[in-house]
């Protein structure tokens, strides 16, 4: 590997970018593919599949061993609500790998007691959110059921491009909540990507099952292939 | 996990820098159960010190040896190791596994 396509490999890293090292393996000539260029990439393919999947391997390209290493930033959950869901939700979230941060201005509910090893910010999301740099491996999740918190994250979130929201809430809830975001300045096409009453349909009942099946949901919007490029184009 | 990698393409990085020769190793295909996943990678620079793993340990030193080789001839080469084969029967791939590392001078 050449010293610039490392340096440049690195920086593309540091900046949270997605990035794919193409090797031929016979020849050992070797290229760096931008996430600015996967679309128009030969091996558009190949790149996306092993791009969802965050996983390096073997591509066989008419009779060429190309290696594919890639390189996917670490998945980030933030979640407003320092809430009795959030702490069955940060640790199993952690546990699959996902760098979390727990949003949440009310003091006595943003405890480290309540999130050990988990990192939590006892501020309002106006203050909090924008620092974090939200983007397209950031998953975020509203659940302190308080429009007064939720509202102004669920509006930040919709102005960045992270690969999923999720809301707490009863389908009235949400309904209220769309009128109230809409009167701030939401498209409509911004509301649609609010995955809400939050969560796959699992019959979830305990903060613990309920944390399962959110979990569920972002992973899936993680891993499956993008059902809705367009919207997102949209938004 | 990722975290640590982007330390080990760091420190390559910064050892080329610095004057050192370097090498990098990459599990490029596995077969049964590899303790690491393909992509992993391993760093080695001319002092023999290296940073990563592309086993669980079972057979870093023989990779090292090798690219310290890689480091001085300049051309990469594939290495293969499994129970099948007498070199990592001796190195031990204890959980029966193969791989199939890269290992490539950072010019």
């Amino acid at each position: 590997m050449k010293l610039e396509l490392l340096a440049a490999l690195n920086a593309e890293r540091a900046a949270r970018r997605p990035v794919v090292v193409v090797t031929d393996v016979d020849r050992g000539d070797q290229r760096l593919v931008k996430a600015a260029e996967f679309a128009s990439d030969a091996l558009h393919e190949e790149l996306d599949r092993h791009l969802r999947m965050g996983k390096s391997g073997m591509i066989d390209v008419a009779g060429r061993q190309l290696f594919l290493t890639v390189h996917a930033p670490v998945a980030r959950l933030v979640i407003t609500g320092a809430v009795h869901i959030s702490q069955a939700l940060a640790p199993l979230a952690t546990s699959l790998d996902y760098d979390v941060t727990v949003v949440d201005p009310r003091t006595a509910f943003a405890s480290p007691e309540r999130f050990e090893g988990i990192k939590v910010i006892a501020a309002w999301p106006d203050e909090a959110l924008p620092p974090l740099g939200i983007d397209r491996y950031t998953a975020f999740v509203a659940l302190t059921h308080d429009p007064k918190i939720d509202d102004p994250a669920l509006l930040h979130a919709l102005s960045r491009d992270c690969f999923y929201i999720g809301a707490l809430g009863s389908r009235k809830t949400h309904a209220k909540r769309l009128d109230r975001l809409k009167g701030q300045g939401a498209t409509d096409a911004q509301l649609g990507r609010i995955h809400a009453p939050i969560g796959l349909p699992i019959g979830a009942v305990s903060p613990a099952e309920i944390a399962v099946a959110i979990m569920a949901q972002i992973t899936a919007e993680l891993r499956l292939p993008r059902r809705a490029a367009v919207s997102e184009n949209a938004a | 996990m990722l975290s640590r990698d982007d330390d080990i393409l760091k420190t390559a990085e910064a050892w080329r820098r610095a004057g050192h020769g370097v090498a990098l190793a990459t599990v490029m295909e596995t077969w049964g159960s590899a303790p690491r996943p393909t992509g992993s990678h391993l760093v080695i620079n001319d002092d023999g010190t290296f940073l990563g793993s592309v086993s669980g340990g079972c057979v870093e030193g023989a990779v090292v040896t090798e690219a310290l080789d890689v480091i001085e001839a300049g051309k990469p080469r594939m290495l293969e190791f499994g129970v099948a084969d007498e070199t990592a029967w001796n190195v031990g791939l204890s959980c029966g596994g193969r791989i199939r590392v890269f290992v490539e001078k950072i010019a």
